[in-house]
């Protein structure tokens, strides 16, 4: 066990394992690109419906309920399937990130909106504001610490499943943990393991920390009226 | 039906024949017809679900008539355009509303901003409007949850007047604040309706607060019947029917009061006779009362006075008359200076005489303006 821990703490930081083109930090940018576009489309698509369904009104149930749906979604079986549909490209790698994180932000975006009190809602209506400028005007920056929320939870999800970009032979920090497990190499293994969950709760703890700094103005949502 | 009578001023709004039903099957508003003077304050006075509130957001179209026209300065607002409507038309809401991630400051321009003013400008009168509600200019800067509620209150007035708009609606305003703030609150609206001369349309669930407020009261019943409207006083002297007179309450002889002010009530210098002295200080402050005849003579302690100007209501003037031990309310002039005394007997005579006479003018259906005096 501590000859394990001693091998994994050389392999981590070994000048050699970081350098090149299948080194680490090389690894560490394909899995931050993956991750990142992954999140980018995700909020694209997830965005405007959670906006809309909290604008409206109409589909709340799908809001609330889509995010233990995305839970529930096998990702491994959702590569495989679309792996099976396109052939080898990155679609299945990018096709299942998304359909993971798209659930988290939805739901927490219209969780925001559904949280925006009514009687602000209907003192903008009643100032003379049209119904974009309620949304984006009121609606929307009451609602961006939640949407903020969101937007955290689902990158960190993200983060730590573009090891399966590696299943289907493609780059990323899982790259370390298939061909560990090809070639029963429990310290590579560990060490990509590692490294992923570290990327993880870094980034969270990175947005968190912005998070706080940019509504660091907003009263206790106790007091919010 | 009922139809207001109308005031002195042109009308402002009108709903003709308006009713509002909802796809449940509840009524809301039942063929309403009603017209409301330019300048006035009307304030809508019901139980609740009696109709009043969306009786007042039909005129800014945040509910929409069933049926019937309701206009606002001569035109029907459906043919207007409901967010323009709107920004000339001032809201205040219970609980004020305000946006939480916006400044005081940012918050009174909401609707300067909307018609285009420009940020300087909406800013500059945001900051005209702090001060016309009584609030410190310091408190531009911050933000909605670090003021009271009575503040907050304040602000939602201010919010509602920044684009100077000729029509004010005002939902339970003052519903959420302690009772010391609201009376407060209610002698700013006043001060405020004295210099700005709005159409204030105002609803509250709280009689005392109509009759204080209204230049006229109407009176819904559940299932959105409009009772009866008239002036307080008229209202008071001579409900429409039993309903009315219950939400009048017991004491509407008291409330009538209220609304009478002492001017014109004689009143006598005060003398050195009789038991009771009245103190006086060197500028000629009432100070006190003092028992001649006790035991402890010029020594005695002062007993309590709280003098009256003309300005203060006869109700006051009956409740001091009664606290005073010699019977008598001691009357000052604008500075608090001594003029006169007015005793226990001539203010009850008084009373009863304004009481008769605000009966008598709605009997008659022709109202004297002089005769409906307001407080």
């Amino acid at each position: 066990m501590i000859e394990l821990l001693t091998n994994l703490g050389h392999w981590l930081t070994s000048g050699a394992q970081w350098s090149g083109p299948d080194g680490i930090a090389t690894r560490l940018l394909e899995h931050l690109q993956y991750s990142a576009l992954a999140t980018l489309v995700a909020a694209l698509i997830a965005l405007p419906v959670g906006l809309l369904i909290g604008h409206t009104g109409r589909g709340a149930f799908l809001a609330i309920n889509l995010s233990g749906f995305g839970r529930a979604l096998p990702t491994v079986g959702l590569v495989t399937l679309v792996f099976l549909a396109s052939g080898l490209s990155m679609w299945p790698v990018y096709v299942s990130l998304v359909a993971l994180a798209v659930p988290v932000i939805v739901t927490n975006t219209y969780a925001g909106m559904a949280a925006v009190d009514p009687e602000v809602r209907d003192a903008a209506r009643g100032q003379g504001m049209r119904w974009h400028q309620v949304l984006f005007q009121v609606e929307l920056p009451l609602a961006l610490p939640l949407i903020m929320t969101g937007l955290r939870l689902a990158c960190t999800q993200v983060v730590a499943t573009a090891t399966i970009a590696a299943y289907v032979s493609f780059g990323g920090l899982g790259r370390y943990v298939f061909d560990g497990l090809a070639q029963r190499d429990l310290v590579q293994v560990l060490g990509g393991a590692v490294l992923v969950a570290v990327l993880a709760i870094a980034l969270d703890l990175a947005l968190a920390a912005v998070q706080r700094l940019a509504f660091r103005n907003r009263p206790a949502p106790s007091q919010a009226h | 039906m009922t139809i207001c009578r109308q005031g002195k001023g042109k009308r402002m709004i009108s709903f003709k024949h308006v009713s509002k039903h909802y796809p449940n099957g509840t009524t809301a508003v039942d063929d309403l017809s009603l017209e409301l003077p330019e300048g006035d304050i009307t304030v809508l006075v019901g139980s609740s679900g009696c109709g009043k509130t969306t009786t007042l957001r039909m005129v800014n179209r945040m509910v929409e008539p069933s049926s019937g026209t309701v206009s606002v300065g001569g035109r029907d607002i459906l043919e207007a355009d409901a967010a323009e409507l709107r920004r000339g038309i001032g809201y205040v809401i219970q609980q004020a509303g305000l946006f939480p991630h916006r400044t005081i400051l940012d918050n009174i321009a909401t609707v300067p901003l909307l018609l285009g003013w420009g940020r300087r400008k909406a800013r500059a009168r945001a900051a005209e409007l702090l001060e016309l509600v009584g609030l410190p200019a310091g408190s531009g800067k911050r933000y909605p949850h670090q003021l009271s509620g009575g503040q907050q209150q304040r602000v939602g007035v201010a919010r509602a007047l920044a684009a100077d708009p000729p029509v004010l609606l005002m939902d339970e305003p003052f519903g959420a604040v302690d009772p010391v703030v609201r009376t407060q609150l209610q002698n700013e609206l006043l001060r405020l309706q004295s210099e700005l001369r709005k159409t204030v349309v105002f609803v509250t669930h709280d009689i005392d607060e109509a009759v204080r407020l209204g230049d006229r009261i109407a009176i819904f019943r559940t299932g959105g019947h409009l009772v009866q409207c008239a002036p307080p006083a008229e209202l008071l002297a001579s409900p429409a029917d039993d309903f009315v007179a219950g939400f009048l309450g017991a004491e509407r002889g008291l409330k009538l009061l209220s609304l009478s002010t002492l001017a014109g009530l004689p009143q006598e210098p005060a003398d050195d006779k009789g038991r009771w002295r009245l103190v006086t200080s060197g500028r000629g402050e009432p100070l006190g009362w003092r028992d001649t005849e006790g035991p402890d003579g010029d020594e005695a302690p002062l007993l309590p006075v709280r003098p009256l100007r003309d300005t203060d209501s006869l109700l006051s003037a009956l409740d001091e008359s009664l606290a005073s031990p010699a019977g008598l309310v001691a009357r000052v002039d604008a500075d608090g200076v001594l003029t006169g005394v007015t005793g226990r007997d001539r203010i009850h005579e008084h009373a009863g005489r304004r009481h008769a006479e605000a009966g008598r003018t709605n009997a008659s259906q022709a109202p004297d303006p002089d005769a409906s005096v307001t407080a």
